[in-house]
């Protein structure tokens, strides 16, 4: 018992994290209906901020709230305007083409951000330094959970619910929604459809930033193409989730975080190795999608932020 | 359109007849003897995830050459490395052997150490009959590509079995567990020969678990492996993984000693594991406290040149360097069938890393030193012998001719050994200092 506990702690960790990353692509889907495929760089460029503003001010060594703090806000500032960069000099030159010239051109985006880092960054992995001075809690039995998972917990949450906040109870979010809706109806009832548009890129990186300091906590370890196979699950859980759809994004992030480490924890017993985690993450979106086109929480009406 | 096309066409055409052009000039260069520098090909990952891996042979290496080329050469040519980067990748690795074999024209290539990395390269040295030398790849199939392939350090049946042995005998521990890298044959190679040596003593494995190299979290794997309660844990994978695997075994309470292999190697393995990975053991090559005047020049003269103490990777691309050295100087050629004929015969060389025989599988047989990881440091635990290991072999083939052992050959006490009796898996360990008892 207090096993499977600790397991679905284990995958709702991870799950927090894909959950953070994915909101940046179901924003930016519902938006403009673009997948941006550049996003899980934005989150290894976000790793790679709170690792230099962690250096350059001095939080590197005594781990410190107040640094992790400056960090982790630091770090969401700089992807911000890295993803603001990035819509306004590559995908806002050839939005007015077909939306395929944009998926191609964000797809050259991200392989141009991961080869960028490795000749400025160096490809060698990076130990990003220890902000939160560790401490193991026991819950029961032997199920633990440590001070960083709780630290993943809280901020994840805290920032989904100032997303909702943004996006339900602000001009802003309104306008962002109205956007989603339709872009051109938006832009005939006064919108600034490409301020919305910035600041929806720039929230979402900013998001996937924190993804990045936070998991760096839990795994220490950034380097250039850390942001693959994390931003191709995220994105597995947007569209698990229902892309376009906010807390479907949460919720398929999660999902795919409890599955995969439930599969590593369980899957050998039932003849599944346990390397397996990243294909039964992709199996289960092909079944849900079989059933539900839309994802879980995705419906056919363009609801859609 | 079509006019453009044909342009390009004739284009192509033309910078491919440059480029066979360029390459039939350089043709003879690897086979010739005479004229420029003897070109040494090295390859590893300089920008991967085991990055430091590669820096430290490229290191040693070029350490090896400096004094060489300073002693003026080998038979009167100078020695220069062409160093290339494969990424960590295998494919990527084949790639850039091809490269100096064809292109470079190198006459031997010293690399890789990963052995996933070599035994992916080790067939384009074969093919093209260019002796490899690789430092510190220790599956034992990475030698067994051809006959053209060599290794300086021992291999995985026996740095298994003395991994299984310590567990056994000094952590004295029964159930052990095993967390693997699914994606390694250093670690496949590492897992199989504990498991046989471990279960061989009475022992018994209560998990198996395994990982791949783009796992961001290990904590369901550590998960299992706390419920199974053993008394080790097996950790034969490499430092990029282990220093996060030490870190959140220790979020999940999990008390057992961590023990892995030279995959642990590196100073990044502290940065990333920190204060998690005290009292891990590890098997390695040598130990940087080996009292003998040729560990200590080495350690000393690497610190002075890179700043930092040597890992046994670079220590075995430093051995590397000089035995290859060593056998074109006894070739007095670097023809590739004589050269390849007198690496094959290298018989008590003295490397820093012990006394290096190459053996009928053309690998090296030396002692393996583990090591307890406390406050950041390796602290030297205890020496396990090779099986036959016997009184120090001199042999007549390379008297005098090593640039760091020579004055004293039997200076090490490591280093003894009878050479080339055993590479079987039935190994005979013993432990020639007093082993420190379990924590």
């Amino acid at each position: 018992m207090d096993t499977f506990v600790q397991q679905l702690i284990n995958g709702l960790t991870i799950g927090s994290i894909y959950a953070l990353i994915a909101l940046g692509y179901t924003m930016v889907y519902g938006i403009l209906r673009l997948i941006n495929f550049a996003h899980g760089d934005i989150y290894m460029l976000g790793a790679y901020s709170g690792y230099f503003i962690a250096h350059w001010f001095g939080f590197a060594g005594e781990p410190s709230m107040a640094g992790l703090a400056v960090t982790l806000v630091g770090s969401m500032v700089v992807a911000a305007l890295i993803g603001m960069a990035i819509e306004r000099f590559a995908y806002r030159p050839v939005r007015k083409y077909a939306r395929m010239t944009t998926l191609i051109t964000a797809i050259g985006v991200s392989l141009l951000l991961e080869n960028l880092g490795v000749v400025i960054f160096g490809g060698a992995p990076r130990s990003f330094p220890e902000q939160l001075r560790n401490a193991t809690y026991t819950l029961f039995g032997n199920a633990a959970i440590s001070k960083t998972q709780l630290l993943i917990f809280g901020v994840s949450i805290a920032l989904m619910l100032l997303l909702q906040w943004i996006v339900y109870r602000t001009k802003v979010g309104t306008a962002m929604r109205a956007v989603s809706f339709n872009l051109n109806s938006a832009k005939l009832m006064g919108i600034n459809t490409d301020a919305i548009i910035v600041f929806t890129f720039a929230l979402g990186s900013a998001l996937a930033a924190a993804g990045g300091v936070l998991n760096a906590q839990y795994n220490p370890t950034i380097y250039p193409l850390m942001g693959i196979i994390l931003g191709l699950k995220a994105f597995v859980a947007a569209v698990l989730g229902g892309i376009g759809n906010i807390p479907g994004a949460v919720l398929g992030g999660l999902l795919i975080g409890t599955a995969e480490t439930l599969v590593v924890g369980y899957g050998q017993q039932v003849g599944i190795p346990s390397t397996y985690r990243d294909a039964v993450a992709f199996a289960i979106l092909i079944l849900v999608l079989l059933f539900r086109p839309a994802g879980l929480l995705g419906t056919t009406v363009q609801e859609k932020v | 359109m079509k006019r453009t096309l044909i342009t390009l066409g004739l284009v192509t055409l033309l910078l491919t007849a440059f480029a066979c052009e360029r390459r039939e000039v350089g043709g003879t260069g690897g086979t010739t003897d005479s004229g420029g520098a003897i070109l040494v090909g090295v390859y590893g990952d300089l920008s991967g995830q085991t990055s430091s891996f590669g820096e430290s042979t490229r290191n040693g290496a070029q350490m090896a050459i400096d004094e060489i080329n300073a002693a003026g050469g080998i038979n009167g040519r100078k020695v220069q490395a062409v160093v290339e980067d494969d990424q960590g990748q295998p494919q990527q690795a084949s790639t850039v052997v091809t490269k100096l074999i064809n292109q470079d024209k190198v006459v031997a290539i010293i690399g890789e150490v990963a052995s996933s990395n070599s035994l992916a390269a080790a067939p384009r040295a074969q093919e093209a009959k260019v002796p490899m030398i690789t430092p510190s790849s220790t599956n034992p199939k990475v030698t067994q590509v051809g006959d053209y392939i060599f290794r300086v350090c021992f291999t995985d049946d026996f740095q298994g079995a003395v991994a299984a042995k310590f567990a056994a005998n000094t952590l004295k521990a029964k159930k052990a567990a095993i967390l693997g890298d699914f994606q390694s044959d250093y670690s496949k190679g590492m897992t199989q020969y504990f498991v046989q040596e471990f279960t061989g003593a009475g022992g018994q494995i209560v998990a198996q678990q395994s990982y791949t190299q783009t796992d961001a979290d290990f904590k369901g794997q550590l998960t299992n492996i706390r419920a199974a309660a053993p008394d080790v844990i097996f950790v034969p994978g490499y430092y990029g993984q282990v220093g996060v695997i030490a870190k959140q075994a220790k979020e999940l309470g999990i008390t057992a000693p961590l023990l892995g292999g030279d995959g642990w190697d590196s100073p990044k393995l502290f940065e990333l594991g920190g204060a998690s990975l005290d009292g891990a053991y590890m098997v390695n090559h040598y130990s940087t406290d080996d009292p003998s005047p040729a560990v200590q020049k080495f350690v000393a003269a690497y610190k002075a040149k890179y700043g930092a103490v040597p890992d046994a990777i670079a220590a075995l691309g430093y051995d590397a360097m000089n035995v290859l050295a060593d056998a074109i100087r006894r070739a007095g050629t670097t023809e590739s069938a004589k050269l390849r004929d007198a690496i094959a015969a290298t018989k008590g060389f003295a490397g820093v890393t012990g006394s290096i025989n190459i053996n009928e599988s053309r690998d090296a047989v030396k002692p393996a030193v583990v090591f307890e990881l406390r406050d950041r440091k390796l602290v030297y635990k205890e020496t396990i012998q090779p099986p036959g290991a016997a009184a120090p072999a001199a042999s007549p083939a390379t008297t005098g001719a090593s640039p760091v052992g020579a004055a004293s050959p039997t200076a090490n006490a490591n280093a003894a050994e009878g050479g080339a009796t055993g590479s079987g898996a039935n190994t005979n360990t013993n432990a020639n200092t007093s082993a420190s008892p379990a924590r």
